[in-house]
């Protein structure tokens, strides 16, 4: 049934990216016209893939888009523009060393005399804008200089200059303190109010309730329906976002946990804009137990793992390994302690992509003595200890002489796990060990983490794919909000649908609970 | 000695020949700027003067007329601007690299070229070319000592000096030049605004490629009034350690490239005293590298203070929150 007021619809949307991954399947999606429409989903699920193909960012390979009535094709930001739909990314497009009105007027600037920038037109512009759409900026000011919630403003009202009435906001709450989100919050009611449209790409659920009439959720690449916000609860929106499609099975016996390798005692931290990502986090990873991690990303995970590394340091509290702690030591020592980390990001922590496996696989050991020889390697030795590694951790190669930006992503990550786990490490920190690679290399990661924590290495892991995280940890941490509101000491009975209610905000357990996870 | 020096430093004809050594410098040095500025670097500026150079000699020549020489020299040089913006930008070869290729172009490629044209290998002393003129300004010539260093020089060092206003209007108060400063800021940014961002650089190298060709002509229609080989003898390099100091700012770079003129004035004059002459050579280039130094230094410590300002109104903001 057509919907006379729907301003946006994309029916049947496909995506497939070159890697094979399927962003988007037969998606369909619907705007009214001046709605505040939610588009949720976990991290991953399409949200933001749907939203670039709208914004022209990127093209389907199936279906089609009709805005206001007509079919359109949207090969570029520009048309999407000229169709009146504005983005705001999550990372701001913007110039630091320009004002606040040349980022606005960028691309459109209004001349004098035919040929000099018109630079009191482009403030009065800017002011003009401002005061209408309520958006406080100070058009003289140098974007370096301003706030971050001042410079989403300056995104917001670039888009609205252009002509948008069609708003996207990519997670736009993501980077404000709450004060902003408040005033963010008020301004989007005002756009509202004078029949602006807006999405909303969020995956908090009180704010989600608090400000929008409609919502879609993703989950995988495919649309779970759409809902009007008041007749859905918080519960069903959970159960709806973080779900599990098929129930994986990992086979290891109980944990035998003994001493604690990892404390953290009451870690504060805040970010370079001064938003609180770590508020008083404790815990403590024992000697044979696996420690997940869960909870949607941007909740404080990533600030923790990268100062367990030491490539950040805490505002407060500590971090110690064995009881020695780790703030300002550097890598090398923190290695030298026993501690081997998969990083989130392979390609830029993980390998050296131009080099090769075998450079790869000895990054960690080349200086002890039994690879040297004076100033020289003792290439004999480091062969056959790349070829070993290789054999033990099944990385499909040519030789260990081949570049390592040559392999699958899953071989890549062999290449950083063969390394990290075979200098028998006595904490290991696992970041997303197996995202987006395939499932034969999936499953050799994870029965070698299991293996080597039976064996007495502690394990803390960090994933937000939850299949991973419930059946592979043996107890479990939530973050959300930049602190733990829960512990689950036995991952065995719980269920995707409790853990969804802490991972967005809906449940926390009493500190006494929490406490628990805290192993003196 | 010392007072030999001083006495040279201070007398007239000293101020007006480091004017006079400034302005090829200062040329290449705005076109350092305008590139720069676009987010490409343009290390070709030595080879594209030397080339421009030749090409207003042979040119003026020909035709018997200095300002068709001059024109030829900035269109060469545009010409070969864009071409290091043809292998960088759309073959995506290094940009430093093409720079490098149009230098070696430029040193030996002259003197092919020059041996075409004259027989010559060494300077175009066969070759009858023209020089542009100088000129007197009116009233400000009957000023005592200021006239005598402000006036009488080559017209293109009063082009040179006009085009220190010229290039910081058009970055700063032309669409175009808004646009320049975006894309060499932050591409990603103007792209998303539907500024293209490979136009943009093509333009700034052409502007870039036209003032170094202005460069090089006044090297051989000024300065001197031939071409020699490898007469810019360095120049462009110079120009790019006097951007750089300058900060990338016209008005910046008009004084840093002043600072270059007097280091090579003051050796020219120092060979006269009997100071040995590898030595004096030396000047202009011990300036390049302390120069750079201190422009390094001030900005790592120009870091280190934004680094520190921020920690301390994180601090702030902690305390405000506590």
């Amino acid at each position: 049934m057509e919907d006379r007021s729907e301003v946006v619809r994309m029916k049947g949307i496909t995506k497939v990216y070159p890697n094979g991954i399927a962003a988007n399947q037969s998606v369909d999606f619907s705007v009214r016209k001046g709605e505040i429409h939610a588009l949720m989903g976990e991290n991953g699920a399409g949200k933001s893939t749907l939203m670039k193909i709208l914004f022209g960012l990127e093209q389907p390979e199936e279906g089609e888009i009709v805005i206001n009535g007509e079919k359109v094709v949207l090969s570029s930001p520009n048309a999407a523009i000229a169709k009146g739909i504005g983005m705001v990314h999550q990372h701001f497009m913007l110039v630091p060393s320009l004002t606040v009105a040349e980022n606005i007027v960028l691309g459109m600037e209004p001349r004098k005399r035919g040929m000099f920038l018109d630079y009191a037109r482009a403030v009065s512009l800017t002011e003009e804008y401002a005061e209408r759409y309520n958006l406080q900026v100070d058009p003289h000011a140098k974007v370096m200089d301003i706030p971050v919630g001042m410079k989403q403003k300056v995104e917001i009202l670039k888009a609205l200059v252009r002509g948008a009435q069609i708003l996207i906001l990519d997670e736009p709450t993501a980077v404000l303190t709450t004060q902003e989100t408040t005033e963010l919050f008020r301004e989007l009611i005002h756009f509202k109010e004078q029949g602006h449209t807006i999405i909303f790409i969020s995956h908090k659920l009180k704010e989600i309730k608090q400000i929008t009439d409609r919502l879609t959720i993703m989950r995988a690449g495919k649309s779970m329906g759409v809902f009007d916000t008041a007749d859905v609860s918080e519960q069903d929106i959970s159960r709806l976002m973080v779900g599990r499609d098929v129930v994986l099975k990992v086979e290891k016996e109980p944990p035998s946990p003994t001493d604690t390798v990892l404390s953290v005692t009451d870690v504060h931290y805040q970010n370079e804009y001064g938003k609180q990502m770590l508020g008083g986090v404790s815990f403590s990873v024992r000697k044979g137990e696996i420690l997940g991690i869960a909870g949607v990303e941007g909740n404080g995970q990533r600030e923790l793992v990268e100062m367990l590394f030491d490539m950040n340091q805490p505002d407060s509290g500590a971090i110690e390994v064995e009881g020695r702690p780790v703030a300002g030591k550097g890598q090398a020592y923190i290695r030298g302690l026993g501690v081997s980390h998969i990083p989130e990001d392979r390609m830029l922590y993980g390998v050296a992509a131009a080099g090769t496996i075998e450079e790869n696989l000895i990054a960690d050991r080349f200086q002890k003595p039994r690879f040297n020889k004076g100033p020289l390697f003792k290439m004999d030795a480091i062969h056959e200890e790349s070829d070993r590694l290789i054999e033990d951790y099944q990385i499909l190669c040519r030789s260990g002489g081949q570049q390592v930006k040559m392999l699958s992503g899953g071989n890549i990550q062999k290449v950083v796990v063969a390394r990290e786990f075979s200098c028998a490490p006595k904490l290991i920190i696992a970041d997303q060990p197996t995202r987006g690679i395939d499932v034969g290399a999936t499953e050799f990661i994870r029965r070698k983490l299991v293996e080597l924590s039976r064996e007495g290495a502690a394990v803390l892991l960090v994933s937000a794919d939850l299949n991973e995280i419930i059946e592979l940890s043996d107890s479990l941490i939530v973050f959300y909000g930049g602190e733990i509101v829960a512990y689950f000491e036995d991952t065995s009975t719980l269920t995707d649908l409790e853990m969804g209610e802490y991972m967005l905000g809906l449940k926390r357990q009493s500190p006494e609970e929490i406490r628990r996870v805290i192993h003196a | 000695m010392l007072e030999n020096i001083l006495g040279i430093i201070f007398s007239i004809p000293f101020a007006f020949s480091i004017l006079r050594i400034t302005t090829p410098i200062l040329f290449a040095a705005l076109a350092a700027v305008v590139a720069d500025r676009a987010g490409v670097t343009n290390i070709g500026l030595e080879g594209i003067m030397m080339i421009s150079a030749l090409t207003g000699v042979i040119f003026s020549a020909w035709t018997q007329s200095a300002g068709v020489g001059l024109l030829c020299a900035m269109v060469i040089g545009m010409l070969v601007a864009l071409m290091i913006g043809f292998f960088a930008l759309i073959l995506k070869t290094d940009i430093i690299l093409a720079g490098i290729a149009v230098n070696m172009l430029g040193s030996g490629g002259t003197i092919l070229f020059m041996y075409l044209a004259s027989g010559d290998r060494g300077y175009s002393a066969n070759l009858a070319s023209k020089v542009m003129p100088s000129i007197d300004i009116p009233l400000i010539k009957d000023i005592p000592v200021l006239g005598q260093i402000l006036s009488g020089h080559n017209v293109l060092t009063y082009v040179a000096l006009l085009c220190v206003f010229l290039v910081w209007v058009l970055l700063y108060k032309t669409p175009l030049g808004l646009q320049i400063r975006s894309v060499g800021e932050n591409p990603n940014a103007a792209d998303s605004v539907g500024v293209s961002v490979n136009r943009i650089s093509f333009i700034a190298l052409g502007i870039s490629g036209v003032l170094a060709g202005l460069g090089g002509a006044f090297m051989s229609m000024g300065y001197m009034s031939s071409f020699n080989t490898n007469m810019t003898a360095g120049r462009g390099f110079i120009a790019l350690a006097a951007e750089a100091m300058g900060r990338g700012e016209p008005l910046g770079t008009f004084l840093t490239s002043l600072l270059f003129g007097f280091a090579d004035a003051l050796a020219n004059n120092l060979q006269s005293l009997g100071f040995p002459a590898e030595l004096v050579k030396m000047t202009p280039y011990v300036f390049t590298i302390v120069g750079l130094a201190v422009y390094a230094a001030s900005t790592m410590n120009k870091a280190k203070k934004i680094r520190h300002h921020s920690k301390t109104k994180k601090a702030g903001a902690a305390q405000a929150g506590a």
